[in-house]
C-alpha cells in the first residue's frame, strides 16, 4: 500500500499549524497554565523531587487541550469543501485521518518538549542537595503524556469528523475525553468487577501507572486501542458522506 | 485511450426521499468539451460527485476513462481532475505551495513536480500570483487556482462544476479561455446554467432537468431542431389603428397562416407569423401584403430561437420525446420577455 499521502497530509498540516498563530498560542497557553499549576505550589510544599504533580494535572488539562488542537482538522475542511476535493484524489480516507492525527501528535510532542526546562531546573535543584532527578520516571512520565495526549487527540479528531462546526467539535471532544477521565471517580467506592471495569476505562488510572514510572503492557494497549477505535470511527464518519 | 471518456448509464441517486437523479445516460468521447446544463437543483453536481468517486449512486453505471467508478475508484481518481462548485482551497497556503501539495497528493513524481506546476501555471495564467496567499486572491484568480489543481496531474478527464459562477464578465471570458485551452488536450465536462457559455466553449450539450436527461446534442443541431419545430418569421410592423394580429392575418392569403402578437415596443408591433406550408411562399405573401399597403413592414427575419429559449424549452419540464406536446412553449416564453 502506498503510504505517501499520509506524509503529504502530515507535512501540510504541520506547516499550516506552524505558519499560523495556532501553534504558538497553544504552546504558550500550555506553558503558562501547567507552569502556574505546577510551580506556584511547588515551593510551598517542597518535599518531593519529581515532576509527579506536573504529570498529575495532565489527564484533566489535556482533556480540554487536545480537542482544542484537533477541533478544526476535519470540521473546517468539511465546511470549506476541501475535504470533498481531497476525497476525489487518489487518497484513502484512512490516510487523511492518519495524516491529520499524526500532525496533532507532532504538535503535542513539541508542546511537551518545551516543558523540558521543568525537569532540568528540578535536576539543578537536586544537585544542590547532592542528589538527582529520577530521569527514568521522568521519561516514563513523558511517554505517558504523549500516549494520553495522542489518545485525546484521536478522540478530538473523531469528534471533529462528526460535524462541520468547530465549536461542536471541541465541546463533544472535550465531553468524551473528560468523561473518560472522570469515569472511575463518578462511583464512590466501587468494588469487584465493576471497579475493575471502570478503572480499566479511565484514562487517568492508566496514566497514573505510567506517571509512577511503570509502563505496563496493558496500559499501552489501552491507549493504543482507544486511538485505533477513534481513528476507525473518524474514517468511517468521513466516508459516510459518500452515501 | 480507447472507448469513451465518460459513460453514464441509467444513473439513479436518491437522497432519502428526494430523487436527485432519475436514470440519466450519456457519454463523452475523448477530447470533447461537453457542457452539462440544467437549472439549479437539476442534478448536475450530484452527477459530477458520482463521476469523481466522491459519492455512490443508488443504481446505474458510471465509467470514467474506461474504469467503473464503483469498482475501480482508485484508477478513476488518478485519471480525473475535479473542481467543485465552491472552489475549495486552503486559504492559508501560498499558491505555489498549494499546487505542490496537490501535485504530491495526486501522485506526480517528485522530479516532475516542478515542471508540472510550471506548465499548469502557464496554462492558467497564474505566474504573478504564485507567491500570494490564497486568501488574498480575487475570485477570478481563485478560480484559476482551482482549475490549476484540477489539471496539474495531466488527467484524461477534467470535470468542472460551474467554473464561471460568481465571476464578472471579464473574468468569465478569461476563465472560458482557460477552459478552451484545457479542452484542447483533454476531455472536459463542465456544468453551467449559462447558455452563452456553452455556445462559446462546447462541442456538445447535455441538458438535464429534475434528474432526467432532456437533450444531448450539438448546439447547432438543437437550434435547428427548435427551428424546425417552431418555424416561421419574426415580423415587425408599424402599429396603427387597423394594424393588429387579426388584421394582418386577414391581409395574408397563405392557407392556415398563424399570426401571434409577441410584443409592442420601440414603436413597433412584433409578430410571429407561421404557416404549415412552404416558408418561401409565406415570405412572399408577407412581402406582397406589405407592398399592397396592408401594413408597413419594418423588419422580416427567420425565427431564430435564442439560447435562452432553447435552455428554457429543454428545462421547463419538457423532454426530447414530449417536446411536441409542449409546442407552443417558445412563443409563450417570448411573450414573457
Amino acid at each position: 500500500m502506498n503510504l505517501h499521502p499520509i506524509w503529504t497530509i502530515f507535512k501540510r498540516e504541520v506547516s499550516a499549524t506552524f505558519n499560523s498563530p495556532v501553534a504558538y498560542v497553544v504552546v504558550i497557553l500550555f506553558l503558562v497554565i501547567t507552569g502556574a499549576l505546577f510551580w506556584l505550589p511547588y515551593f510551598q510544599e517542597i518535599n518531593i523531587l519529581s515532576l509527579r504533580n506536573f504529570f498529575a494535572q495532565a489527564p484533566m488539562f489535556l482533556a480540554f487541550f487536545a480537542p482544542a488542537i484537533t477541533m478544526g482538522l476535519l470540521a473546517s475542511e468539511k465546511r470549506s469543501g476541501t475535504l470533498e476535493l481531497m476525497m476525489t484524489m487518489p487518497v484513502k480516507d484512512a490516510h487523511i485521518v492518519i495524516g491529520k492525527f499524526l500532525s496533532s501528535v507532532f504538535l503535542l510532542a513539541v508542546v511537551f518538549a518545551t516543558t523540558f526546562p521543568y525537569a532540568w531546573t528540578l535536576d539543578m535543584l537536586a544537585r544542590g542537595f547532592e542528589t538527582e532527578l529520577d530521569w527514568g520516571a521522568t521519561l516514563a512520565g513523558y511517554i505517558g503524556l504523549l500516549l494520553l495526549g495522542s489518545t485525546y487527540a484521536a478522540i478530538g479528531l473523531m469528534a471533529s469528523s462528526f460535524t462541520k462546526d468547530q465549536v461542536v467539535a471541541i465541546l463533544s471532544g472535550f465531553s468524551i475525553c473528560f468523561g473518560l477521565y472522570l469515569i472511575d471517580k463518578l462511583v464512590g467506592n466501587p468494588t469487584g468487577g465493576m471497579a475493575t471495569l471502570l478503572e480499566y476505562l479511565s484514562t487517568s488510572y492508566h496514566f497514573n501507572n505510567i506517571a509512577r514510572g511503570v509502563i505496563t503492557f496493558s496500559d499501552v494497549v489501552y491507549y493504543l486501542s482507544l486511538i485505533g477505535v477513534s481513528l476507525v470511527i473518524a474514517t468511517s464518519s468521513i466516508a459516510s458522506r459518500r452515501w | 485511450m480507447e472507448g469513451k471518456s465518460i459513460e453514464v448509464k441509467n444513473l439513479v441517486k436518491h437522497y432519502g426521499e428526494v430523487e436527485a437523479l432519475r436514470g440519466i445516460s450519456f457519454s463523452v468521447e475523448p477530447g470533447e468539451i461537453v457542457g452539462f446544463l440544467g437549472p439549479n437543483g437539476a442534478g448536475k453536481s450530484t452527477t459530477m460527485k458520482i463521476l469523481t468517486c466522491f459519492m455512490g449512486a443508488t443504481s446505474g453505471e458510471a465509467k470514467v476513462a474506461g474504469f467503473d467508478v464503483f469498482e475501480h475508484p482508485d484508477e478513476v481518481r488518478r485519471r480525473i481532475g475535479y473542481l467543485p462548485e465552491s472552489v475549495p482551497l486552503y486559504e492559508d497556503m501560498i499558491v505555489w505551495d498549494y499546487l505542490a501539495f496537490v501535485a504530491e497528493l495526486r501522485g506526480v513524481p517528485a522530479n516532475k513536480r516542478e515542471a508540472a506546476i510550471e506548465k499548469t501555471v502557464e496554462m492558467t495564467g497564474l505566474w504573478e500570483m504564485l507567491g500570494r496567499t490564497v486568501s488574498e486572491l480575487s475570485k477570478g484568480y481563485r478560480q484559476r487556482v482551482g482549475l490549476a489543481q484540477a489539471i496539474i496531474h495531466e488527467p484524461d478527464v477534467v470535470i468542472l462544476d460551474e467554473p464561471t459562477s460568481g465571476l464578472d464578465p471579464n473574468q468569465i471570458v478569461e476563465i472560458r479561455d482557460v477552459i478552451k485551452t484545457i479542452g484542447a488536450e483533454k476531455t472536459v465536462l463542465f456544468s453551467t446554467h449559462i447558455m452563452q457559455e456553452v455556445a462559446a466553449v462546447c462541442d456538445r450539450i447535455v441538458i438535464i432537468n429534475r434528474g432526467k436527461l432532456t437533450a444531448d446534442d450539438t448546439l447547432e443541431r438543437l437550434t435547428r431542431r427548435m427551428r424546425d419545430r417552431f418555424d416561421g418569421f419574426q415580423v415587425s410592423v408599424t402599429p396603427g389603428k387597423k394594424v393588429d394580429a387579426p388584421a394582418i392575418k386577414k391581409a395574408l392569403s397563405t392557407p392556415g397562416v398563424k399570426v401571434d402578437e409577441v410584443s409592442r415596443e420601440d414603436g413597433a408591433l412584433h409578430l410571429r407569423i407561421s404557416s404549415p406550408g412552404d416558408q418561401d411562399d409565406l415570405r412572399r405573401d408577407i412581402v406582397a401584403s406589405a407592398a399592397s399597403g396592408a401594413f408597413e413592414l419594418l423588419e422580416l427575419s427567420l425565427f431564430r430561437p435564442s439560447l435562452e429559449q432553447i435552455f428554457r424549452t429543454y428545462t421547463s419540464g419538457a423532454t426530447e420525446e414530449n417536446l411536441d406536446a409542449a409546442d407552443t412553449t417558445p412563443a409563450r416564453e417570448e411573450e414573457e420577455e
